[in-house]
Parts: C-alpha cells; structure tokens; sequence
C-alpha cells in the first residue's frame, strides 16, 4: 500500500487534468455532434504558449496570455473549419476536424523546429515539492483535484443558472428548434469552444508543470484519453467527463504500479471497446434513439 | 464505336502507358533515385488508400484502424522473411528470436534461389493480409455494431493496443521488442510495386462492381432501406471490413518492403489521418481519385516541395521561411482547403473511364440548348 500510494496521489492528479480536456470534448459534441479532433493539438499548443511566455515574461502577464491565447485558438477553429460544414454530413465536419489536427501539428512542428520545448521556467509554487505521508510530489499534483472540481462546479452553475447556460442546453436537446426559438445558434458554439478551449488552457498548464518539456505530439494521447472519459462517462454529460476521466487516471496509475507501463494507454482503449460495446451511452449518458 | 467500347480502349491506354513508363524509369534510373522511390511509396499509400475507400467510402464505415492493420502485415512479412544468417544481428537482445525459419529460404530449398525467394516474399505479403483479415473478423464481431464516430474511435484505439502490444518486451523473441526488424529482403525496382498494386486494385475493381459492391453502396446510402430490401447488414459490414483489412495488411507489408526497415513507432494514428486525407483529396467513392490523390502526395511531399525545407525553393533563396516543417505546414493548409471548399476532391465519385465522357456530354448540352 504504501508503495502504490505515490501512484494513488498522481492518479488523481493526472485525472484532474484529464477531466478539464474531456469537458471541452464532452460539451462540443453534446451540440454540435461531432469529436473534436483538434481539440487535444489545442491543449498542446497551450503548453507551448505557456514555456514560451513563461520564459519571457513575468508571471502575472504570462498565465493570462496563455489563456486568451488558447481561448482565441479554439474560438478561431471553430469559425474557420467547422462553421463553413454546418450542414454539410456529419462525416464532413469530422474530416475537417482531423484536418485541423494534423495543420496544428505541422505548424508547430515548423515552428518549433520539431524539437521539444523544455518546461525550463515553470510556474512557481504550485511546483514546488512537498512531502505528503511519506510521498513526496509536487505541490500541482495536490492543487490539481481542488481546482479541476471548483472549476467544474462553476461550469455546471453556468450552465444551470444563466441565459447562455439555457441556450446551451437548448440547443444541445435539439439544434433545430433551438434556432427557431431565436436562440443565436452560433453565439452558442462559439461559447462552447470557449470554455472548451479555456478550461483545456487550464489543464495544460497544471499537466506540463509536471513534465520535462512540451513536444508537438504531446497533446494526442491526453486527447485520446481525455475523450475516452467522455465516453466512459456518457458523453454530453458533465459529471460523467469528470467522473469517467478520474477512474481513467487512477487506473492508469495503478497499472504503472504493478509494473505494467507499456499497457497503461492500452488499457484505456481496451476500456473504450468495452463500454462502448456494453454501455454505448456510457454511466451517466442520456438513451438515444435512431430514427430513420 | 460505342461508348463502352471507346471507354475500355481509353482505360487500357492510359494503364498500359503508365506501366510502360514505370518500366522505362526503372531500365534508366537507378534504384535509389527520388522517382523510383516516389513510385515505391505512392503504389503502396494508393492500396491503402483504396482499402480505406472500400470501407469509407463504398460502405460508409467510418473505420480509423488502418494503421492498426498495416502494422499487422508490415510485422508478418518482417519477421517471416529475415533471412536465417541475419537473425542473431537483428535479434541481438533476443538470441537470435524464437521463430526457427526463413520462408522465402524454405520456398528456396524446394523451387531454386529465385523462384523461390520471390514465392516466399509474395507468400508472406498474403500472410499479413490474411492475418489483418483474422483480426478485422475478431475485432468486427464487437465493434461493427457501432454506428459513424464511434465505431472510429474505437478502431482508433485497437490500432493503439495493437501498437502497444508489439512493443512489448515479452513478446521481443518475435517482435523485436521496440527495435526495428530490418536485413529482410525487398523489392529494388519500382516495377514490381506497380504490378502487384495494379492487380489487388483490379481485385477491389471488380468487388465494387458486383452484387456485393452493390450492396455495399445500398449501406452507404441508406442503411434502413438496405436492410428493407433484404441485404444482410451484419454479414456485408463484416465482409468489407474484412476484405478492407486485408488489402491494408498487405499494403502494410509492402510498406515494410519499401522502408527496408520495420519498428512499431510510425503507424500511429497520423499515418491512418494521412491515409485519411489522401482519400479525401482524391475524393470519397473514387478509386482513380484515391491513386491519383496518393501519387500526388508523394509527389509533391517527397521530390516537388523539398525545396521548403531545405533553403531554396523555386529559386528563392530564404533559409529563414524556408525550413524544417515548413513543406508539411503548407501543405496540411492546402489540404484544409480542399476539405472546407473542395468537398468532393479531384474526382467525386468518377472513375477513370468517365473522363473521356466530359467532352461528349458538355457537347450534348449545348446541342440542347
């Protein structure tokens, strides 16, 4: 027990950060339908923003420029590559998405010479060390939990309490009906990609404090995985995200642990084929039906 | 002469010139030149590209797994064909590997030096199919039931336990663990490449236009009708994403002939996205625009644009733009381009032969008006 529990702590960690990526995966396709590919390149391009602004500026300007950077990305992706496709197949979009991964990736490979950025000054305090009933581990691997549930728990009063949470949610039940009831439909996605985006910003800055350095792949798997919560806890369902995403990191963790580190990303996809298998609408998804 | 007749002429020309162009370049250039290795790789991308298309776009399975399945074929032709005097270089951590045999050098001792080895080599490409083919049956079984995005991220994620597992240190004496396989004997020349994609292209050819192709495209377009007019759903799923599988494994073998070396690392999920791309520029439910998508991208990847990346593109000197990465940048904008403005891609859903028909049909509309 004592051994596993250094494993236990950053599961829970790792978790948290997966949870804030899988909310941004779980809202987008609670409207619009459609997996959105990019959005784990978005979360990396968030870590590069932050070595490089952190490296270059004090903090008090750096974080929220790492912010408003990503919140500008995703808001951007979404007008220029899924907006043109709103009526195009659906299969259209999810191309479109995969083509917004892979321009990403090349871009950034491009710019940063495809060699991975060093976390060389990374956001202080919440780095530092402390020791935790023996364990030693970094202070984000504590904070994480805390923040990713505030932020959760304002997410959900957002969406349950005001005009644009409502607007959301309408057009998340039917797109189409929303419209006519003179919900601006695009207003909403844009929103959507927002906190997306923003709440992934988040979490890429608590997850690369705790590595060496940001590589352009680096976003793809935290994607994959974070969109395997999604599922695992009902896509379109908030709670589910953040539940789903907490079960996948600490299983991940656990079978580290034991030793097993090549079948740790495997295991996640192995959950994924079951559920999807067994529980298609996942723990806490809603029942749909197909109508011809 | 009628049209059908006209049509057949046109396609035999067009082929027959494009291999008796192959045939020239590979008499005149050396094995190791750029054009050589441009065909190599764009024969190969094309039938995985066409495996792609049968399933996305003839049957409308939107299945993300054709790494996974490359990856299975570029493994069984490696690892069977290492000749036996090479072993315990490429095994070194592994004395030598588990697996006590060469095929292509069995097929040797019985039919002579190269009757044999070439037997061999084609023996093993149709063993990494067959073996694809294996997986797709048990994987289908659960996963076919899932409907457009999710049956793609869950072939997404097999693709990544596939990968995984053969990276495993255990299963090292066979794999190689996460070293490459390499020594293993290839095709130099270009010709081969040609032939053997022309004829499982032809294959793939004839199954989009028989009843079962047919009925592919019944799915595609209507599931619930489909089903109405009493086609199979379950059976004809599970037979193209079968017959899909097996083209990509062998298009994963031939991969392995044409990188001379095999590791588990570059089929990711990138290399099915790539895949991906390609079919969507050449158009979804063409199998011309597929090869000709694929031969273009190698095209212009590999030989055209290498210029934006190494200095100097078409004359114009400018280190500081013109480097690393900067051929793949411009080159996923173009390709987000025809995504969002060119739906359809080079060719729609027109094969070869339709191409000859533009001209009639522009003249017939003008006779009308």
């Amino acid at each position: 027990m004592q051994e596993m529990f250094p494993y236990l702590l950053n599961g829970i960690s790792v978790g948290g950060q997966y949870a804030l990526i899988a909310i941004g995966y779980t809202l987008v396709y609670g409207i619009l339908r459609l997996i959105n590919f990019a959005h784990g390149d978005v979360f990396m391009v968030a870590g590069l923003v932050m070595v490089y602004a952190t490296s270059s500026m004090p903090f008090y300007l750096a974080l929220p420029l790492v912010l408003a950077a990503t919140v500008l990305l995703g808001f951007t992706i979404e007008r220029v590559a899924y907006k043109p496709l709103r009526t195009a197949p659906r299969m259209s979009v999810m191309i479109s998405a995969i083509g917004v991964s892979y321009l990403i990736q090349n871009l950034a490979f491009y710019l940063t010479g495809g060699v991975p950025q060093p976390v060389t000054n990374p956001i202080p305090w919440i780095s530092e060390n402390v020791k935790l009933l023996g364990a030693s581990t970094k202070r984000v691997t504590l904070l994480t939990p805390v923040l990713t549930i505030l932020l959760v728990v304002a997410l959900v009063y957002l969406i349950n309490n005001t005009k644009i949470g409502m607007a959301m949610r309408a057009a998340a039940k039917d797109f189409e009906t929303a419209q006519l009831m003179g919900i601006k439909i695009n207003r909403v996605i844009s929103m959507t990609f927002i906190i997306g985006s923003f709440l992934a910003a988040v979490g890429s800055m608590l997850y690369f404090t705790n590595y060496p350095s940001v590589a352009i792949t680096s976003g793809g798997m935290p994607g994959l995985k974070a969109f395997v919560a999604a599922v695992f806890g009902g896509i379109g369902s908030i709670p589910g995200a953040v539940v789903g995403a907490f079960v996948i990191g600490l299983c991940e963790e656990i079978i580290k642990g034991l030793g097993y580190t090549t079948f740790s990303d495997a295991f996640t996809f192995a959950l994924l084929i079951v559920v999807l298998c067994v529980k298609p609408t996942g723990l806490f998804g809603e029942k749909v039906t197909d109508k011809v | 002469m009628n049209k059908n007749k006209q049509k057949t002429i046109f396609t035999a020309v067009v082929l027959a010139v494009l291999l008796a162009a192959c045939v020239v370049l590979d008499m005149i250039l050396p094995s190791y030149h750029i054009a050589i290795t441009v065909i190599k790789k764009a024969t190969v991308y094309s039938l995985v590209a066409v495996s792609m298309n049968l399933l996305n776009g003839f049957t409308g399975l939107f299945s993300l797994g054709q790494a996974g399945f490359m990856l299975l074929g570029a493994y069984t032709y490696a690892v069977l064909t290492i000749p036996m005097a090479k072993k315990p270089g490429v095994y070194q951590y592994f004395d030598g590997g588990a697996i006590p045999f060469s095929v292509p050098e069995v097929f040797s001792g019985v039919l002579g030096e190269t009757v044999g080895t070439l037997l061999g080599m084609l023996f093993c490409l149709l063993l990494g199919g067959l073996l694809a083919a294996l997986v797709a049956y048990l994987i289908g079984l659960p996963v076919l039931r899932l409907k457009s995005d999710y049956l793609a991220i869950a072939t997404l994620g097999f693709a990544e336990i596939l990968r995984a597992f053969f990276q495993w240190n255990a299963l090292g004496p066979i794999t190689n663990g996460s070293n490459l396989l390499k020594s293993y004997p290839v095709f130099s020349k270009a010709t081969p490449y040609v032939v053997l994609v022309g004829l499982m292209i032809a294959v793939i050819l004839l199954l989009i236009t028989s009843t079962y192709g047919r009925a592919f495209r019944a799915i595609r377009d209507d599931e619930v009708a489909a089903e109405a007019m009493g086609i199979n759903l379950a059976k004809h799923k599970r037979m193209a994403f079968i017959i899909s599988s097996f083209f990509a494994g062998i298009g994963g073998g031939m991969m392995a002939m044409y990188m001379e070396t095999v590791a588990a690392a570059p089929f990711k999920s990138a290399l099915t996205y790539e895949i991906l791309l390609i079919v969507v520029i050449g158009g979804i439910g063409s199998i011309t625009g597929s090869v000709l998508a694929s031969f273009l991208y190698i095209f212009f990847s590999e030989w055209l644009l290498r210029g934006l990346d190494s200095g100097t593109f078409l004359g114009i000197t400018a280190p500081g733009i013109f480097k690393n990465g900067f051929r793949m940048a411009v080159f996923s904008i173009i390709i987000m381009v025809i995504v969002l403005f060119f739906r359809k891609g080079i060719m729609g859903d027109k094969e070869l032969p339709d191409l000859i028909d533009k001209r009639s049909r522009k003249r017939k509309k003008e006779a009308a008006e």
